[in-house]
């Protein structure tokens, strides 16, 4: 049957975008994480995704034509920390400077707006799925 | 005379069996939005129903996938739109229930027939 491969087409949505929602939640939340060095601070963090084609046309014959999303890497944007005269911070250096990652706050909120609407059409695909099913189910019934 | 259960059923099996793998397409459609690159597909309903053979109502061949041409491309590759593709992942499904609703039908028709009510 076709209906298990959507599921796992949906749920693999769902966990790819979840893992997204997770790398906004972390940028956001050490937006103003601080650090002595410019090593140590904390660096954007990006989902890569991919689509994996299913490719069973062999051996099943049916349900072919889906692809499911994979999260290939997590990687850290790379952009350069923003120094910040800021003296009275217990990690500023001797020039009295502190370093800051370069988190782009509109940017990462836009980003969780956009996860949550992919999230929920898949909760809308896999809703429609179920009612699909159920009505195969009772076929024939009275 | 009796009942062939093939000639009740008619083209509604293979519609059936179309909207399901077309709910497939458009779900990997939907599922893949954020996916730099990737190429939305689709089936052509009504050209796979005319290329049905009408002695053979389950094709033997799968659907022939084709590409949507976006409205509006976007830089990264990626053409799936989120409205069109929720818009035709809906009207699939009810398409689906239908087909379902008029095979509902039929059978019920049978029994009828078989009850002699």
């Amino acid at each position: 049957m076709a209906f298990d491969s959507i599921y796992r087409i949906a749920g693999s949505s769902m966990n790819a975008q979840t893992v997204r929602l997770n790398t906004v939640a972390s940028n956001l939340a050490n937006a103003d994480s601080a650090a002595a060095k410019a090593e140590d601070v904390y660096q954007a963090r990006k989902p890569v995704f991919a689509a994996v084609y299913n490719n069973d046309q062999l051996t099943r014959g049916v349900g072919m034509g889906g692809a499911h999303v994979q999260v290939l890497d997590v990687v850290t944007a790379g952009r350069e920390p923003v120094r910040r005269f800021d003296p009275d911070n217990p990690l500023a250096d001797d020039q009295g400077y502190v370093f800051y990652a370069d988190i782009d706050q509109i940017e990462e909120m836009t980003d969780m707006m956009s996860a949550t609407r992919s999230f929920e059409t898949s909760v809308e695909v896999l809703n429609r799925l179920k009612s699909m099913q159920q009505g195969l189910l009772k076929l024939g019934e009275s | 005379m009796s009942i062939r259960i093939d000639d009740v059923v008619g083209v509604h099996g293979r519609a059936l069996e179309l909207r399901m793998q077309r709910s497939e397409i458009l779900a990997a459609n939907l599922a893949n939005e954020d996916t730099p690159g990737f190429l939305a597909r689709d089936i052509d309903f009504a050209g796979e129903m005319q290329r049905l053979d009408p002695q053979q109502r389950f094709a033997a061949s799968s659907a022939e996938l084709k590409y949507r041409v976006p409205t509006q491309p976007s830089q990264d590759g990626n053409s799936v739109e989120l409205s069109v593709e929720q818009a035709a992942f809906s009207k699939n499904a009810m398409d689906f229930q239908t087909s379902l609703t008029f095979l509902s039908m039929k059978f019920r028709g049978l029994k009828q027939a078989i009850e002699g009510r």
